[in-house]
């Protein structure tokens, strides 16, 4: 565990020592208000909630997280850096793990600070709490899911604008799994109880059903496993690919 | 102390390592030589555990490096090829953050890192970001890295590539300092070092051991081991002085090089000719400059070898 974190320090440290940091946060910001204000109608709809600035956080996560991830393990392997970091008395799994919770202790940063568009509801109005406390919650859950995907492909290649596009790709598929544009792919050939299967792994449908305040198990079992999944992936790539 | 019994190492088409045996003690400084490509990087890294043998075990300290990895990684230092590091962190910074992965903790942390920024002369250095330093102070964080917590096992690949004449001697005069008490490998394709600082060379051409030898003893496995060379105060000399070394028994052979009027005389199954040539010298009133006896050269068995 200690490693763990001493390796997520500097990993966090990295983020800041250079603009990306600030950039990221910066439009991250920018973007999550635009969305709220103009697309989503939050003076508008007239209703004290967060919902219009939920709504979005899927699709500005398609594009925001593979940009974060992509350099997680691509940039280590162009620069030789991963044979220092694996020939230091350390596993595989705390390089993984320090790496992947600073991204996400990072991706916890900006969306924390959004925490101005929570007071504006709150004086324009009483909004349920709870169900904000839930929404943030499910956001940090999915980017937490986008970041684990991200690192797996951020594993493959020595490339980060590679790791870039095929996070974007991936990430795209898990967050439509659930609709015509995935499953179409797979009617024609696949058995129902696959396409059924496939349609469950949407983190659309996932995180629409916490951004409502329900507080699922099954959804954080959900997210939880696919962190887990693409983590363990990820370990596996390194592993097989890591010198190359 | 290092032990790889029957290292090899395999890509889809090629055999990078084979059957590479070797053990290294306490005290020796082993020299890894071979040409680019043999596989020398890739036995460092099978040995540092970040590639895993496709058979054949390496240990360090008697931890095996698949079975113990943690123990082994702990007991070695380890300069991986071109001195990796993070471009964006502060000398001081990044020696901190191995010297947290190798829990030096206190006074204990604070006092080798100093040690080591004192030893490879990185103070004036040390807040600035590795990304600004040249190709010699970066690898020099490199070594300070790989020293850090003082292992009994030393792994360093290439550690004078890119360091001036005098960066280079302060190297060598550390790896000489530490030979005493560690166990070290140093890979390289300069064969000079290899007299500068091993006590032992291994030479490797396509993924397998060709020599392992003490450095005089590979010398004297040499054309030129023995053989006499010969400076004349005047060129004018030159073709009596090469019929006459050439007549003598004990000479196999006369060769010329370079601008100069050298010659050098090769002797007949290395035995000493040194007194024969002396006389010679005398005898038909050859003016000499100079007279050596060679030991060998390194570069021409290298070549003899490895080709």
């Amino acid at each position: 565990m200690h490693h763990v974190v001493t390796i997520m320090k500097r990993e966090l440290a990295g983020y800041f020592a250079t603009p990306v940091a600030y950039v990221f946060i910066l439009i991250f910001l920018l973007l999550a208000a635009a969305f709220t204000f103009y697309l989503g109608g939050f003076y508008e709809r007239g209703q004290a909630d967060l919902a219009p600035f939920f709504n979005f956080h899927p699709w500005l996560y398609l594009f925001l997280i593979p940009a974060i991830s992509m350099r997680l393990w691509a940039e280590e392997r162009k620069s030789g850096a991963i044979e220092l970091l694996l020939t230091q008395p350390v596993t595989l799994w705390q390089a993984v793990l320090g790496k992947f919770f600073a991204a996400w202790a990072f991706t916890a940063l900006a969306l924390a600070l959004t925490f101005p568009i929570w007071i504006t509801v709150n004086y324009l109005g009483s909004p349920d709490n709870g169900v904000i406390v839930a929404a943030y919650i499910g956001s940090l859950l999915m980017a937490g899911g986008f970041l684990a995907i991200g690192s797996c492909m951020s594993a493959l290649t020595r490339n980060q604008v590679v790791a870039f596009i095929l996070s974007v790709v991936v990430c795209f598929a898990f967050l439509l799994a659930g609709f015509p544009l995935v499953l179409d792919a797979f009617h024609a050939w696949a058995p129902q109880p696959l396409i059924d299967a496939i349609a469950s792994l949407s983190f659309l449908t996932h995180f629409e059903s916490i951004s409502k305040g329900v507080l699922d198990l099954r959804d954080l079992v959900y997210f939880a496993l696919t962190m887990a999944f693409f983590l363990i992936a990820t370990a596996i790539v390194l592993d097989v690919r890591k010198s190359e | 102390m290092i032990k790889t019994e029957r290292l090899t190492r395999r890509y889809e088409s090629i055999t990078a390592v084979e059957n590479v045996s070797f053990e290294v003690k306490p005290g020796e400084v082993l020299g890894f030589l071979g040409p680019n490509g043999a596989g020398k990087t890739t036995t460092m890294r099978m040995i540092a555990g970040f590639i895993a043998p496709s058979e054949g075990t390496a240990s360090i300290c008697g931890h095996d490096i698949e079975r113990e990895p943690l123990a082994a990684k702990a007991a070695l230092g380890y300069l991986p090829e071109g001195a990796p590091s993070y471009g964006e962190m502060s000398v001081r910074g990044f020696l901190g953050f191995i010297a947290d992965l190798r829990g030096l903790e206190g006074a204990a942390r604070r006092t080798r890192l100093e040690r080591v920024i004192d030893r490879l002369a990185l103070g004036s250095v040390a807040a600035q970001t590795i990304d600004t330093l040249s190709k010699g102070f970066r690898r020099r964080v490199g070594i300070a890295q790989a020293i850090l917590h003082d292992p009994p096992v030393l792994v360093l690949d290439e550690p004078t590539d890119g360091l001036d004449p005098n960066q280079k001697h302060e190297v060598r005069a550390l790896i000489n300092e530490m030979a005493a008490e560690k166990t070290i490998v140093v890979s390289t394709h300069i064969l000079e070092e290899v007299d500068a600082v091993c006590t032992r060379a291994i030479i490797i051409a396509r993924g397998r051991i060709v020599a392992d030898d003490t450095p005089q003893g590979l010398a004297a496995r040499s054309r030129y081991h023995n053989a006499v060379t010969l400076r004349l105060e005047r060129a004018e000399q030159m073709p009596a002085a090469r019929a006459a070394l050439t007549a003598l028994p004990q000479v196999a052979g006369v060769e010329v090089d370079g601008q100069l009027p050298k010659l050098t005389a090769l002797p007949r199954d290395g035995a000493p000719l040194l007194a024969e040539v002396n006389a010679l010298a005398a005898r038909e009133h050859i003016a000499l400059q100079s007279l050596e006896l060679e030991a060998g050269r390194l570069d021409e068995v290298f070549r003899s070898i490895t080709a």
